[in-house]
């Protein structure tokens, strides 16, 4: 079967003004592909050209097989759902959802069996007859996606669908979301700038940056073995650790040494890594600067560092410190000793380490 | 087709509204220009001759006094204007209860039309009726206020009535911009214990620049355009002492039949909206495309 | 668009210590006074153009400009109405205030109309250039009609429609989209396009987003425009004395005819009547819809 999304070689223009450059995706059906990056980096331009909103300067977009390029939105089977929800303020409920199966023509009695339905899957029945004014955040999201679920679409995109949303009401709708996912099925294509959001909801993730793809890969690779020194900066919070280092090979593997401040550098040894560049950036996970007796391995190596900040999180701790002139942290269980001012003893654990050129931010491993 | 269709309509629905624009702004406005270029009177002629048109038009005394009043009546009317407006927005500013009704009241004469103003202003400053013979009843038998009928008051005369039709407006103008000052701002100095006029000359009015130019540049046009008023209020007269541009290019252009100098005059009063308008709508424009 | 009516009060500019002290008493009474003063004046010409036209002519030569009409006779509106002299012909104002409602109705309507769709193209629906023409539209807002006086009197004599009702509704209808582009287009450009995205997905084409979306939320800005335009060509004068002829002249000429004819004894409590007879429409506007009208006031001026 062909894939449900097919984008090759795909360029758009404003002008003289590249907004995406050479994009290459495709999506099996079931799949959702998250979009992220910074604001302005053209995920959204994507989004709207998918969506047939935004004519493409070059390239290919075929949707199920079938070449889209002078297909209008209407036609090319795919509902969305808009960032600021886009609910037609003098429709109310009811004729928001209905009013795409009005314009094509169906009749009446499948637009109120079709919109029941709807309205039962995402419990929004009491509220058909409201207009959009009167309604919460949370529920015009709802109606947004009842009007993109009434159309039954080959695909799914959302426009940052919840970044309008407060805090809590985020979690719980992207929740919402991925059990929609999974129970319907569906092929979804959705836009974020949330690296949280791509990491939980995505079974393929796309990072981009000024209109170049940085990146494709499932939520882990992405997260594990980021290509380049900007995804690893983008995806994960607190960042990853880009920690400036001196690499020397030996037999047995390689020798990083990294400058610690006011004291001796730190010396780590990497058994597996190979060939690397005399100047390296090392990335490092918070998670893999660890309290030491936590992390156990061949990898696992100790060093002790001054302490400048100590975040208390809850579940974690997050201490900062620097290395290499960079600030540096670490994720410590709560019940840390660590304070500000001491110095303490970290494990590092090299086991998921990445390297960097420095330069090219390409990635060395 | 049909595809066509549905990306071209938006350009179709303006076509008509944007060709009519061409032709009777840009092409009428190229036309004055080209027929005050020529040697035409009671009909236009269409030979250049070069700008005969303007040096007749400068070397007319008629022209010279319409000039000479714009800069008079214009300088008078936007500056009082402003200034009146400022400070009653300022007073309307101190929670003032009857604030609507006030406002309401000080806002109508603009819905009036200028010739209701200049009607009701000519009997108002009527010498031999009006506020004179008033005054003159009570007892001041040497009072004179013979403004309409002197024709070095005059253009005076019409200043008083134009200020009295727009200074509300500018007063509303003023008062919104008084309005949209950040509050945190003002709170924040008066925490810092500034007195309020203080308040208002380092703050509020410094950062209402943007409507001080609004209101300049909407005095400025309604200035130079001024014509039903003078020919409600004094016809131009008395003699010609009070014609502005506007009433001369009407007189050239329906009364006197010199299509030529009635173009070239129109072409002058074009220039100085140009000079007015052009700068205030490129920075507008700009502005708003970044 | 600054809306002016909406002006929320601050929170108290004139001092954040209120004391009731005597000379902060003293200061507000003396700011109300100002303010009272300020009113009289405004309201002063209409209070005098109602008294005068309520008295008899007699009244007028001996008694006092402001003074109250001793004996009230409505013999001026009469005359006004139906008998006043506009030149050689005295028959009051009132055929000329149905030329001014003949001209005024269609000519607000087609230009509110026009605005609207342009608005909503170069709002909702950009396309290369389309700034540019809305640009150029604009600046037509802004130009002395002066200049483009003589050029219309020969084109409307042209098309043969020099001196009608309808040569002077279009020529108000061309003046006037430039403005109610102007409304509609920054009245739009507040809606989200995303609104037109997901219409475009549901399947709606331009029109149809335009019927079933836009108008039924532009309600406000009809309002705004019609008054807008209605006071524009209401009170229009320029247009109607170069254009208009004997029977076809809007209220505005033919009150100045009046104030202006040489006939006979000066009426001028006639003149009051006619004056006020031309000047109620857009009072009335005014007085009902006085919200709207300062929107549109200030919309032409302060832009954004």
């Amino acid at each position: 079967m062909a894939p449900i999304l097919d984008i090759r070689n795909l360029y758009k223009n404003y002008g003289t003004t590249e907004v995406l450059k050479d994009i290459n995706v495709s999506i099996e059906s079931g799949e959702f592909l998250v979009l992220v990056g910074p604001s302005g980096c053209g995920k959204s331009t994507l989004l709207n050209c998918i969506a047939g909103l935004e004519p493409i300067s070059g390239g290919t977009l075929a949707i199920a097989g079938e070449d889209m390029t002078d297909v209008s939105p209407k036609d090319r089977d795919i509902a969305m759902v808009f960032q600021s929800y886009a609910l037609y303020p003098t429709m109310s409920v009811a004729k928001n959802i209905t009013f795409g199966m009005k314009v094509r023509g169906v009749d009446s009695a499948t637009q109120e069996r079709k919109l029941a339905e709807v309205a039962r899957q995402l419990q929004i029945e009491p509220l058909l007859n409201r207009r959009p004014g009167q309604l919460s955040g949370g529920q015009r999201q709802r109606v947004a996606m009842g009007r993109a679920l009434v159309r039954d679409p080959k695909l799914f995109l959302f426009d940052e669908p919840l970044s309008n949303l407060d805090a809590k009401l985020r979690v719980e709708m992207r929740t919402e979301i991925k059990a929609l996912h999974q129970n319907l099925g569906a092929s979804m294509v959705y836009v974020t700038h949330d690296q949280i959001e791509a990491m939980t909801l995505a079974t393929k993730i796309v990072v981009m940056k000024g209109g170049v793809i940085q990146q494709i890969g499932s939520p882990s690779e992405i997260y594990n073995r980021p290509a380049n020194l900007f995804v690893a900066d983008f995806m994960g919070s607190p960042a990853m650790n880009l920690i400036p280092a001196r690499a020397q090979g030996n037999g047995s593997g390689t020798r990083i040494e990294i400058a610690r401040e006011g004291g001796e550098p730190i010396v780590l040894t990497d058994a597996r890594a190979r060939d690397l560049p005399e100047d390296v950036i090392v990335g490092l996970r918070p998670e893999d600067i660890a309290e030491p007796g936590f992390r156990h391995g061949e990898a696992v190596q100790e060093a002790s560092c001054k302490i400048d900040i100590v975040e208390p999180a809850g579940a974690d701790t997050y201490v900062m410190t620097h290395l290499g002139g960079k600030p540096v942290t670490a994720r410590l269980h709560s019940e840390t000793e660590a304070a500000p001012g001491a110095t303490h003893t970290f494990a590092f654990d090299l086991s998921k380490v990445s390297y960097f050129e420095p330069e090219s931010g390409r990635r060395l491993n | 087709m049909a595809r066509w269709f549905e990306t071209h309509l938006p350009k179709m629905v303006l076509a008509p509204s944007f060709i009519a624009v061409l032709i009777f702004v840009y092409g009428f406005i190229g036309w004055t220009a080209w027929v005050s270029l020529t040697r035409s009177r009671l009909l236009p002629k269409y030979e250049i001759e070069g700008f005969i048109q303007y040096d007749r038009l400068f070397d007319s005394p008629r022209w010279d006094t319409a000039l000479n009043n714009l800069f008079i009546f214009g300088g008078l009317y936007i500056g009082i204007s402003m200034v009146l407006g400022l400070i009653l927005a300022i007073l309307l500013d101190q929670n003032i209860r009857t604030e609507g009704a006030i406002r309401t009241v000080y806002l109508y004469p603009m819905a009036l039309s200028m010739i209701v103003t200049g009607t009701a202003w000519k009997w108002i400053l009527n010498p031999g009726l009006g506020i004179e013979a008033m005054v003159q009843g009570w007892g001041f038998p040497n009072f004179s206020f013979d403004w309409l009928v002197n024709p070095d008051m005059a253009i005076y005369a019409i200043v008083l009535a134009a200020i009295w039709q727009s200074s509300g407006f500018v007063m509303a103008l003023f008062l919104a911009g008084l309005r949209s000052v950040d509050t945190e701002i003002i709170r924040a100095a008066q925490v810092d214990g500034i007195p309020t006029w203080r308040v208002y000359t380092a703050i509020i009015i410094p950062s209402m620049a943007p409507i001080f130019l609004s209101a300049f540049i909407v005095l400025a046009h309604l200035a130079i355009k001024s014509f039903d008023l003078v020919i409600a209020l004094t016809g131009g007269g008395p003699g010609y002492a009070t014609d502005l541009p506007a009433t001369y290019m009407y007189a050239m252009a329906f009364s006197r039949g010199d299509i030529g100098q009635a173009a070239s005059s129109a072409m002058i009063m074009m220039l100085v909206v140009f000079a007015i308008i052009v700068p205030y709508l490129y920075s507008e424009l700009r502005a708003k495309n970044d | 668009m600054t809306d002016l009516t909406a002006a929320p009060r601050r929170p108290d500019v004139a001092g954040v210590r209120r004391r009731s002290s005597a000379g902060k008493i003293a200061l507000r009474w003396g700011l109300y006074a100002i303010l009272l003063v300020f009113a009289l004046y405004y309201l002063m010409p209409l209070f005098v153009m109602l008294t005068t036209s309520l008295k008899s002519l007699e009244e007028i030569r001996t008694g006092d400009l402001i003074a109250l009409p001793r004996e009230i006779t409505f013999d001026a509106w009469r005359t006004a109405w139906s008998e006043a002299c506009t030149g050689i012909q005295c028959e009051g104002v009132r055929p000329y205030f149905w030329n001014s409602v003949l001209i005024a109705v269609p000519g607000v309507i087609i230009s509110t109309l026009l605005g609207a769709v342009n608005g909503y193209v170069v709002a909702q629906w950009q396309f290369r250039g389309a700034n540019v023409i809305f640009a150029l539209m604009l600046f037509g807002c802004f130009i002395p009609f002066q200049v483009v006086l003589l050029p219309m009197a020969r084109l409307l004599g042209l098309m043969g429609i020099a001196g009608t009702i309808p040569g002077l509704i279009f020529v108000h209808v061309i003046y006037g989209i430039g403005f109610t582009t102007l409304f509609f287009r920054n009245y739009y450009v507040t809606i989200p396009s995303e609104l037109t995205k997901a219409a475009k997905v549901d399947g709606a084409g331009f029109l149809r987003i335009f019927w079933a979306i836009f108008l039924p939320l532009s309600l406000p800005i009809v309002v705004v425009s019609v008054i807008w335009q209605f006071t524009q060509i209401w009170n229009d004068f320029l247009f109607g004395v170069s254009f208009s002829q004997a029977g076809t002249q809007p209220v505005t000429v033919a009150l100045n005819n009046i104030v202006n004819s040489t006939t006979g004894v000066k009426a001028y409590n006639v003149d009051m009547a006619a004056a006020i007879i031309a000047a109620l429409p857009t009072l009335l506007v005014y007085v009902v819809a006085g919200k709207y009208f300062i929107r549109g006031l200030t919309a032409g001026s302060v832009k954004g």
